[in-house]
């Protein structure tokens, strides 16, 4: 679609904005905020080049992108000081993770849920000391609270009764049920301390998370952001041995293919630096290209079918046959809530 | 989409799409000679939720760049209505240029009158009733509170009426047309403000009274301390949350020196001399 094309270049090569006309302004801002990318691009554009009424709503996305960074940078910390007794170590992931660490992936993300990592065999405790400091569950249904619990990375969604902000509380990046198995114990035992009692993931990690959650764990909708925190990442770590590195850490976490699919598709929309190697020619990319661009300038998915492929492939992904038949089975007969 | 408007209303400028020429047209009636945005702040989507809705018991669903997942689709004959509400929804979900908060609001000398409450308290109505009386009409569902001055900033929407409402507004004197029978919220009737409130929809102007109006009630008036008041105003803002210590600030300076005043009042034309008098005594 024309609109998420505007945006891809428009993050890529921000000087190019200069020719765009106002009928495509609406489009690209419109498309950009419907990818949650309009603060990012905000940050990219420089507001003298833009028309006053774009600059307008920059601006109002820039401020909106510092309130997001400063309540999750507290919510991480609520989260601290919650888990703190029990003397674990708690890892930021995504968003929260970015800007905690002051990473180029972090300037005007939108972060919404606080995500974090515990040893899987701290879950309990966790759980039971969020409990008591306010978090409550979310998910009412019984089917869904023993899905997540039985089959899931994660426990059920908790969200904190006074801020109303939810947390994710992670054992690993995948769920369980997904074809590769990530190295649980190795993503904890490379993580970095930020010198506030948190933690975040080895540079590697922190990239093959991002490229789990953009490929491995979902129908690629929100793509053109998990993508773009892959670029900035790799340009951001990229140096001496750092591409043997990430070969072999993917290796570890069963995604090698993942990592190299997620690089070729950065190198190819948003001009990622990736070594020559890496460059290779595969039939599955151009679909996935097609997907990541289905947003149109009123801000809807286009291309109905291909989105229909990717949702039923993330399922398909997540679970083994007979597995996704009991559970798609299981969601179609529940009355409506 | 295949229908589209777009119109700039005080601080906001909207575009509007849709699967049917019907909402489109309505709105270009309402709005006609309101300026339009260059680049629009917000978009509206007014679409089938299913293909054969179009056609067939045609309902409009809303969307836009923000949305509630449970809002429930209307018929096409409450285009208008569905639009409006998209338009709403945006501004509520999405606006963090200003503190708003859901009050109606009037100028009159170059001081703003601020009316808040809840559905049923009158203050759209109060609101319509001053601006047919002489008052600057600023706008009947959101005030825009600057963030660096304070001042409010108009948002001249079509005030929208319900029920008993048409009728008062009416009998003193006022054109209210279109109107919606049998909507989710009854009878709505819509109400253009008076073309000078259109023509300084740009200027902003401080506030000076704040009234918690209730319709039907023996007449009282009850002063509010500066702490109460903000309280009622954080239940009041659709995005004081959201915008963090700039809201925060933004409120606390709008409740100091500010009267606030909880004013209970029998029918319009009481309601309309007790404004008058308080008015006069600030």
């Amino acid at each position: 679609m024309k609109a998420a094309r505007l945006l891809v270049t428009a993050l890529r090569d921000p000087e190019t904005v200069a020719g765009i006309e106002m009928a495509d302004w609406t489009a690209l801002l419109t498309a950009a905020r419907a990818e949650r990318l309009l603060g990012t691009l905000a940050c990219r554009l420089d507001s003298r080049a833009v028309p006053a009424s774009v600059a307008r709503i920059l601006a109002d996305a820039r401020a909106g992108a510092d309130e997001e960074r400063r309540a999750a940078l507290w919510e991480a910390e609520m989260a601290r000081r919650a888990l703190a007794p029990l003397g674990i170590p708690v890892v930021l992931l995504k968003g929260t993770a970015f800007v905690a660490a002051g990473l180029d992936a972090g300037q005007g993300r939108s972060i919404g849920d606080l995500d974090i990592l515990v040893p899987r065999e701290a879950l309990g405790e966790a759980e039971a000391a969020l409990r008591a400091t306010g978090w409550e569950w979310v998910k009412e249904n019984a089917y869904d609270d023993s899905y997540y619990r039985r089959w899931m990375h994660e426990l059920p969604p908790l969200i904190h009764r006074d801020r109303d902000r939810m947390i994710d509380v992670h054992h690993t990046i995948l769920p369980p049920t997904a074809r590769p198995t990530p190295d649980a114990a190795a993503l904890l035992a490379g993580a970095v301390l930020l010198g506030n009692g948190l933690s975040v993931l080895s540079n590697e990690d922190i990239i093959i998370h991002a490229v789990a959650h953009l490929f491995a764990d979902g129908d690629l909708s929100g793509g053109l952001r998990n993508l773009w925190d892959i670029d900035r990442l790799i340009r951001e770590f990229d140096g001496e041995s750092f591409w043997v590195r990430l070969q072999e850490r993917a290796e570890r976490h069963d995604l090698r293919p993942a990592v190299e699919r997620a690089a070729r598709q950065a190198n190819d929309l948003y001009g990622t630096p990736i070594p020559k190697r890496w460059r290779v020619w595969d039939s599955g990319d151009p679909l996935i290209k097609r997907r990541l661009l289905a947003r149109d300038g009123w801000g809807r998915q286009g291309y109905p079918f291909t989105r229909l492929y990717f949702f039923v492939r993330s399922h398909w992904m997540r679970m083994p046959p007979l597995m996704l038949a009991k559970h798609l089975w299981t969601k179609a007969i529940r009355k409506p809530a | 989409m295949r229908h589209r408007f777009s119109v700039q209303v005080g601080a906001v400028g909207f575009r509007i799409g849709s699967a049917w020429r019907g909402p489109i047209a309505a709105l270009e009636r309402l709005y006609v000679g309101y300026p339009k945005p260059d680049v629009p702040d917000m978009t509206v989507r007014l679409f089938p939720e299913k293909p054969w809705r179009r056609f067939a018991r045609p309902s409009v669903a809303i969307s836009g760049d923000f949305w509630l997942p449970d809002a429930a689709p209307l018929p096409l004959r409450q285009g208008l209505l569905a639009a409006e509400m998209g338009m709403n929804l945006q501004v509520a979900l999405g606006w963090r240029r200003h503190l708003l908060l859901h009050c109606s609001a009037v100028e009159r000398d170059g001081r703003v009158l601020l009316m808040s409450g809840a559905s049923g308290s009158g203050k759209s109505t109060l609101a319509t009733m001053l601006a047919l009386r002489g008052w600057r009409f600023l706008g009947d569902e959101f005030a825009f509170v600057d963030l660096e001055d304070g001042r409010i900033h108009p948002f001249p929407r079509a005030s929208s009426l319900k029920n008993e409402a048409v009728a008062a507004v009416r009998s003193a004197g006022g054109a209210v047309g279109p109107v919606l029978e049998g909507t989710p919220k009854g009878m709505i009737g819509y109400w253009r403000p008076p073309e000078i409130a259109i023509a300084r929809m740009t200027e902003a102007a401080p506030p000076a009274m704040l009234l918690f109006p209730r319709f039907g009630r023996p007449e009282n008036v009850e002063r509010l301390a500066a702490s109460e008041t903000f309280m009622l105003l954080t239940q009041a803002s659709t995005n004081y949350v959201s915008l963090g210590e700039a809201g925060f600030g933004a409120l606390t300076r709008l409740v100091q020196d500010l009267p606030a005043l909880a004013i209970d009042y029998p029918d319009g034309e009481a309601g309309m001399m007790l404004v008058d008098r308080l008015w006069g005594e600030t």
